[in-house]
Formats: C-alpha cells, structure tokens, sequence
C-alpha cells in the first residue's frame, strides 16, 4: 500500500498528491511516468511524475478528475493509501544544455514540464516557461514555474490571467525575437499539435503522450503511436518524441478506443449508496 | 487382481469437462478433474514398466511410475510428496503442460493404446492436496545467501522455490501487481483458475519466498544494482512479454489488440466483470484472431464467451497448428470458427478510426522448412475481406527488453533473447542466470520450470562453492 502523505486542491477538479514510495523517488527522473491502481477493481492508469523528492521518500502526482478512476482518486484524502503505485516508468527526459529552451505547459501538462524545466534549468539553459488554461482559476503552479523560469510567460484562453488567447500564441511570439533551441511541450493533445505546427521543423519539439496503457512495462501494446511513420510503445519507448514526427491523427484516434465504456464506468453504480463520489459532489 | 491388471483399458478415462453449450458464456473451468475413483482406476493403468520412458519425457523428471502407484494404492499424500520432490507447481502443470508431447507420448502402454492420463493425475493429486489442506511448511535452515529473481512467472517460480528450499533468502520481483506472470495475465481463468495459482504461489511463499509485486527490474532495480544491494546471484526469468505485429496496413486502428493486451485486459484486470471492475475490454459481434498457437486459442475462446463470433485465421492447416490439440478441440467444440490457409494482408476501418474488416491473401502448403512443417505460400490473386469489429494478433511474443537494455554486461542474441547455458543457465555474467522464454522464445511453462529447475542447481554449486 503507498499512503497519500499530503493532498492539495490546486484548481476546481486538479489534485496533487504526494505519495509515499521510497524506493521509485530514489530512482525517478523528470519526464518518467508511473503507474497506479486504486483498489482491487480499479484500473490501471499512469500519471506523468510531477515532482520527486528522494529524501522526503514522495512521488507527486497532479491529476484533474476526467473520469471514473480520476474522479475516485479526487475524493481519496490524505492519510489514504493506494493499493499499486509503479514505476519510476519509460524513459527519462534528455537534458543537456541546449541554449535556450521553451517550455510549455497546458492545463495539468504544467506539472510534469515542471521537473523538466527544473532539470534544463540546472543544466545551464535559459529556460523560456509558458504556462496557460482556459482561464485563471485553473492555471496551475504559475509560482513553481516561476522559480525555475528566466521569463515565464501566461496565457489564458479568456484573457483572465495573463495573455488571452493559446501557448502556442506566446510561443509564435517568442519565436519572431528569440534564438530557441529546443522546445518541451506537454498538455492536452489539441495544445501540443497546435505548438507543433508553429514551431519550425528545424527545432526539436519534445512532446511527452499520455495514451491508453494497461501494463506501462512494454507488454500489451495498447500504447502504440506512430513516430516518423513507425510505431512505438510509448510506454517504454517513450512517452516523449518530437512532435514534429508524432502522428496526431493516430493519438487522437486512439485515444477514443473506450469513450463509451468510459461513460457506462461513470454511471455505474453512481447515486447508489456505495458511490461516494456522487455523495461528495453534493457537498 | 494381477490378472485383472494384466488386461489393459485401452483408452484414458475421460475427463469430466462443462459442456461446451453452456461453457462458452461462462469463465470457469473447462476442465472439471478426477474423482478419487477415476483417478485410482486410470492409475491401475499403468503397467509400472521397467525402464519408465516417461521420467525422460518430463522436463523436470518427476518419477512418474511411483506417484501413480501411489494413487493406485490410494496413499494420495505420499503420490503427492513424491511429485513435490521434483515440481513445485503441480496444479499448474497438471492442467496446463503439453503431456501428449511429453511424458505421455513416451508411455509404454501408449504404444498401442492410449497412454496413460499423467497429465490428469497430476492435477487430481494436487487439487486432493489442497482440498486437505495439508500442504506443511517444510523445516529448512537458512544458509546466509540471499538470491534476487526477476519475474514471477513459471521458470522464476521454480527457481524461487528450489533455492527457498535449500536455504536460500530469495527475493523475487515482479513488474505486475499480482504474482504468477503469464500464469496470470496470459492463461484464462478457464484453464487455469487463478485461486489454484494463488494457491500454488502461497506454497511458495511459506518457503521464506519473499515476492515483491510492483518491481521493475530494469527501472526500480538494475541488475548490476541487485548484485551491488548484496544478492549473491540474480535469475532472471522476464518471459516473452514483448507483443509482436504484423506491420500490415490498420493495424493501429482502434479494435485491433496484441494477443496480450486482450488476455492482459480480461485475465489480470478481469475486463469480463466490467463495470464492476473499472478495467474496459470491447469485443463487437465478430472477432478475428491471428495465430495458431495456444495463446491464438485463448484469446479466441475468451472473445467467445465475451459474446463475439470467434474466428481463428491460420496460415497453414490444423495439422501444422502449435497449439495443444485438446486445446483446439475445445476451441471448436465451443463454436470458434477455424479458416485455414490465410493470413491477413490489410485490416480496414471506419472514419472514426474503427476495425471494420480483414482482407486475407490465401495460401497453399509448400516445401517444409526448418520447423519441419510445410511451409504457406501465397497463391497469387486470391483474397478475400471479412467484416469484423476486433482483430487480435496472436502471432508470438518476443523478450521484454527492459533488463537487457539496462544491464550492458549481459549477451543476447540478435532476436533480444538472452544468451544462456541451455542446462545451467549462466548468462555472461558472473553470478547472473537466465532461463525460461526470455532464453528460448516464446515455449511451454514446463520447459521454463525446467530451465528455472536447472538454473537453481547452478547457482547453488555456485555459491556454495564460492564459501
């Protein structure tokens, strides 16, 4: 069992999670993935590793609830345990010192670009952050990002914080009067295709996917993507590629393989006396 | 009575099996066992003959002739210390080897007959045990040494339990979060219940096995770090957990599974409860699986009983079919579909991005090739589409490559099987083992017993002699 040291309510529907499991915040490195399960009917879903703290011996995790198993996870409290957490999975982020870096981060995607930022910052690159969401409420650790960023950068799609309009805006901003070595791109599927598309070819666009997995260890192939017309695990292969390479139409696809067992898993059971997730929403 | 004896029965008593009409909408086991007296009088049976051709045939050389004897005399817990002797997984193997090609093909009455039900008699005197529950914790004095295994499955679990016995403080890793690989994931609650393989790995367990679910060597753990944290030696025995494709056109669309994923989604995640277990699987009316093998004929019955029409396409022809025949006519008996000779060239799908056909090229039976078996070749022109909602690619596994990639020091050929000793399993490293699928492909369970069997008995001499 991994306990829920502390649980925080970073925005409506986002959670952060620290968890406690030793052995995986030694080994983890920025852009690595785990892997949880609730209880024994639960699923198996992975999370992109937000933070590490190796001494503290934490795994934090942020999650927006989406879902059956997101929505269980957000009315779990702190001092709860999760019955699986795996990992540290997939491979790590390369960090070296490119120059400068943009890194952009979109809704939730703002917490596993954090790690990484952090890391390029160590490295000695000037680290460009943008940060964005639909609006200020749910923009998250804009202070954290701040910290490791030379410039951070926000965008609001209703302008309530920040710049109105998308990241990929700032970044075609950034563009025009920055030399930009490498760009990290991590958020919704729609934000990183759309920065993929401004960002030139010439400059490599590491995106990480977060597709459908059952095992996360390279077993089953649910995660299949399609980079520079090959297909990869990006389970284990992954979950970063270049972008620029990354077949979107195929991971937007795929991504809907279980829209409607996923509605029934919702309704299950909900406003029975065992959901408590519907218990909860009214309070 | 020993003239009565003398008279031979010539066929095996038959297993009592669910019938297949209501079996094929149901996820309990097929097969149902022995009784007592079924299995007294098949053991009668056997002749007892001198030179006992089924001890070579076992993989793991249980001394077959005495346990059936024992059955014979009803002395049901001697019959089953003496399988223990040799095989701790008896309820296992009892339901899941290939006996027909092993002990039993080699039995003397067998010659003229149908050979004796080894295969049936193991299991029977295993489910006996546990039905006693007697199963002891045998007395064992730890010897100091401790042992790392990577994975969980068969060949680990044998070794495991070996060197548990010897007095060895063993401590296995499983990447998964229930102990048991492919015994877990792969095989279907059909075949082999999952309470029977919890059970087995309980018994393992009170040997002092410690089993760690939820461990990724080659993540958590490498190899070089096991040996550095203080393991004397490591077994790896990671499987053949790599899915492979056929890298046709569609075949990423959605509906289009690894073998793996599907048995990995029913078997370990119980997709077949869904919702009541939140882990999704989805079927359609009409199901193509891809393969000939016995992880092409599980899937194909486990599509069944999710309320698909199942269909196997197979390149060659029933006779060339690796996959158990009992296994086959169980699959048939249940309603799979079988289509001969084909083999698909191009899965189609809708503008949502979903399997809606197969196109097949048909083949004709060529030459034999190193297999031995005559070879498919392509008849030019003839093909043919068949409208399907899933298509499930049951055409082999190949060596996870997590542990090779993060262990420099360790040879694997050019296939990312790890080179091994094919009696020892000594690896290219000192103090590193290696046995069971991730050695020899994609094989049986018993053979990775084997190998987990032999690979103990190295490492021991080894580090008994390293004192």
């Amino acid at each position: 069992m991994f306990a829920i040291v502390l649980k925080e309510e970073l925005a409506p529907k986002i959670k952060l999670f620290k968890v406690l499991a030793p052995e995986i915040a030694r080994k983890a490195q920025p852009g690595q993935f785990i892997i949880l399960r609730i209880d024994e009917e639960g699923e198996r879903i992975p999370l992109t590793i937000a933070d590490f703290d190796a001494a503290a011996g934490t795994i934090t995790i942020i999650f927006q609830e989406v879902g059956k198993t997101t929505d269980l996870l957000g009315i779990m409290e702190q001092g709860d345990s999760l019955l699986d957490f795996v990992g540290p999975l997939g491979m790590e982020s390369e960090i070296e010192n490119y120059g400068t870096v943009v890194c952009i981060g979109g809704g939730v995607g703002v917490a596993p670009v954090f790690p990484i930022a952090r890391a390029l910052q160590e490295a000695g690159n000037t680290v460009i952050s943008i940060i964005g969401a639909r609006n200020s409420e749910l923009l998250i650790w804009k202070q954290e990002m701040n910290q490791i960023s030379s410039k951070l950068h926000v965008a609001t799609d209703d302008g309530s914080a920040g710049q109105k309009g998308f990241v990929s805006d700032v970044l075609a901003e950034i563009l025009d009067s920055t030399q930009v070595d490498r760009i990290i791109a991590i958020g919704p599927v729609p934000m990183m295709e759309a920065v993929c598309k401004v960002a030139p070819e010439s400059i490599t666009t590491m995106v990480s996917l977060n597709p459908i997995m059952v095992d996360g260890t390279g077993m089953c192939g649910a995660c299949r993507v399609e980079v520079n017309r090959q297909t990869k695990f990006a389970c284990v292969d992954g979950p970063e590629f270049d972008g620029h390479q990354v077949n979107w139409d195929l991971v937007k696809m795929r991504a809907k393989m279980f829209v409607k067992e996923e509605k029934e898993a919702l309704s299950h059971r909900c406003g029975e006396g065992e959901c408590q997730c519907h218990r909860k929403n009214e309070k | 009575m020993s003239q009565e004896k003398r008279k031979i029965i010539p066929k095996k008593h038959p297993m009592p099996y669910q019938d297949p009409g209501v079996r094929c909408s149901n996820f309990e086991e097929v097969a149902l066992g022995y009784s007592e007296e079924t299995a007294v009088l098949e053991a009668n049976r056997c002749i007892q003959c001198k030179n006992s051709p089924c001890i070579d045939g076992c993989p793991v050389g249980i001394d077959i002739p005495a346990f059936i004897k024992m059955i014979a005399e009803r002395d049901f817990a001697g019959a089953i210390s003496k399988i223990k002797e040799k095989n701790y997984l008896p309820a296992i193997c009892g339901r899941v080897c290939p006996q027909e090609s092993q002990c039993e093909a080699k039995c003397t009455i067998g010659k003229k007959n149908e050979p004796v039900a080894i295969g049936r008699l193991e299991r029977f005197i295993a489910d006996w045990e546990m039905a006693q529950d007697l199963e002891s914790t045998p007395e064992i004095t730890p010897n100091g040494k401790k042992v790392a295994i990577v994975g969980s499955g068969p060949s680990g679990l044998t070794t495991a339990a070996c060197l548990g016995l010897k007095g060895y403080q063993v401590t296995v890793f499983e990447a998964l979060h229930v102990a048991g690989g492919v015994l877990i994931y792969g095989i279907p609650e059909f075949r082999l219940p999952k309470k029977i393989v919890a059970r087995e790995i309980e018994n393992i367990s009170r040997l002092g096995v410690d089993i760690r679910v939820n461990a990724v060597v080659g993540k958590l753990n490498s190899i070089d770090e096991l040996l550095e944290q203080g393991y004397d030696a490591v077994y790896i025995g990671t499987g053949a957990g790599l899915p492979y494709f056929m890298n046709i056109p569609g075949e990423n669309l959605n509906g289009v599974y690894s073998a793996n994923e599907f048995l990995t989604r029913n078997n370990l995640m119980k997709a077949y409860k869904f919702p009541d277990y939140l882990t999704p699987i989805r079927v359609g009316d009409r199901v193509a699986v891809i393969g000939g093998g016995n992880v092409a004929m599980d899937s194909a019955r486990t599509a069944l009983r999710l309320g698909a029409e199942s269909n196997i396409i197979y390149r060659r022809t029933i006779k060339e079919m690796p996959a158990r025949h009992e296994e086959v006519e169980h699959a048939m008996e249940e309603g799979v579909q079988f289509e001969y000779l084909a083999s698909p060239i191009e899965i189609k799908g809708n503008e949502e991005g979903r399997v809606t056909s197969i196109i097949c090229q048909k083949y004709e039976l060529g030459e034999p090739d190193e297999s031995g078996r005559r070879s498919p070749v392509a008849i030019p022109g003839e093909m043919f589409e068949i409208p399907v909602d899933t298509v499930i690619m049951a055409i082999g596994q190949g060596p996870n490559p997590l542990v090779p990639q993060t262990t420099p020091d360790l040879n694997t050929n050019k296939w990312g099987n790890i080179i091994a000793d094919a009696e020892t399993g000594a690896t290219s490293m000192k103090g590193v083992y290696a046995g069971g699928d991730v050695v020899t492909g994609a094989a049986t369970v018993i053979l990775a017993m084997g190998a987990g069997k032999g690979a103990a008995e190295a490492i021991d001499e080894y580090l008994q002699g390293s004192k």
